[in-house]
């Protein structure tokens, strides 16, 4: 699959295809979502901020799948220097940024009624995460910063895949270090602990924020490589 | 028919801006994204005019 999609013309093709199809199912699953989200009863602990976790929650889980993406493209294009894996792990870092950011704000507004505070420098995970943000600003802010369009992205690159380590630290943060932020009650051994009135909407609407990262990713990506074509274009024209 | 809860009761105002903020984020993300696209795909198109008629770029 990933061999097939390598060659840009077929990845246009399947990209043309693919995007809107992932932006119709992530409105259809959201939507589900939010209309269970919001039937289901205030929590008998956490009153009607429980509705925070629906927008909260997901948010963290597909920033870290943006990294992850951005982690592999990286990974294929410096080790097997594929122009699109590079197009692809630029168009992965601006989206990445934006769910870290909205899950570190979604989170800070459901802290603050919880906690009595909207941010705790102490906590492993509140920090891990505002890392994995820096690292998506300094990946986006590396390759803006070098002339040189291959250099930038090497360099970037590079930054990218030492950034990896920190994915597993958001994960297990709640379980190597004493944390004000809840333990993980959805993928832990055992099964979840979260009830299924909660659980049932918290896994719709994170699989609609996947797939609109999924047609987002897409969309970027396919303007990256016009771009790129344009680039191109426009030199041949004035060395022509 | 399920009945929906609306009311975020004393939390109005800690529930309402997270999905305001989560709206004005894929709001931003959606308009980024096409633009991009709309954006080079034009530029594209408008080289390879050029490109297959020369008269017209100059």
């Amino acid at each position: 699959m990933i061999a097939a999609l390598a060659n840009p013309l077929r990845f246009m093709a399947f990209s043309r295809l693919a995007a809107p199809i992932l932006a119709v199912l992530a409105v259809g699953l959201a939507g589900a979502g939010l209309w269970l989200g919001f039937a289901a009863p205030p929590d008998y602990q956490q009153g009607e901020t429980v509705r925070i976790m629906f927008v909260h929650v997901p948010a963290a889980w597909v920033s870290m799948l943006a990294y992850a993406c951005l982690g592999v493209a990286s990974f294929f294009s410096l080790v097997f220097r594929h122009a699109l894996a590079d197009a692809a792990a630029k168009a992965a870092a601006p989206l990445g940024a934006a769910f870290t950011l909205l899950a570190l704000i979604t989170g800070s507004l459901w802290g603050r009624p919880m906690w009595g505070a909207w941010w705790v420098w102490g906590d492993a995970r509140l920090v891990s995460v505002l890392v994995l943000f820096l690292l998506f600003v300094g990946y986006m802010a590396l390759r803006a910063s070098i002339d040189d369009e291959g250099k930038a992205a090497r360099a970037a690159e590079i930054l990218a895949l030492i950034g990896l380590i920190n994915l597993p630290i958001i994960k297990f943060s709640v379980d190597w270090w004493n944390t004000l932020h809840q333990g993980e009650s959805i993928l832990r051994a055992g099964g979840p602990t979260l009830a299924n009135v909660y659980l049932v909407p918290l896994l719709l609407m994170g699989a609609g924020y996947a797939a609109a990262f999924g047609a987002l990713w897409l969309a970027r990506t396919r303007a990256e490589v016009w771009r790129r074509r344009a680039v191109s274009l426009a030199l041949q024209a004035a060395l022509a | 028919m399920i009945a929906l809860s609306l009311s975020a009761g004393k939390y109005a105002a800690f529930v309402w801006p997270a999905y305001a903020v989560t709206l004005l984020g894929f709001a931003w993300m959606i308009v980024d994204t096409l633009a991009r696209a709309r954006r080079w795909r034009r530029k594209v198109d408008q080289l390879e005019a050029d490109q297959q008629n020369p008269r017209r770029a100059k």
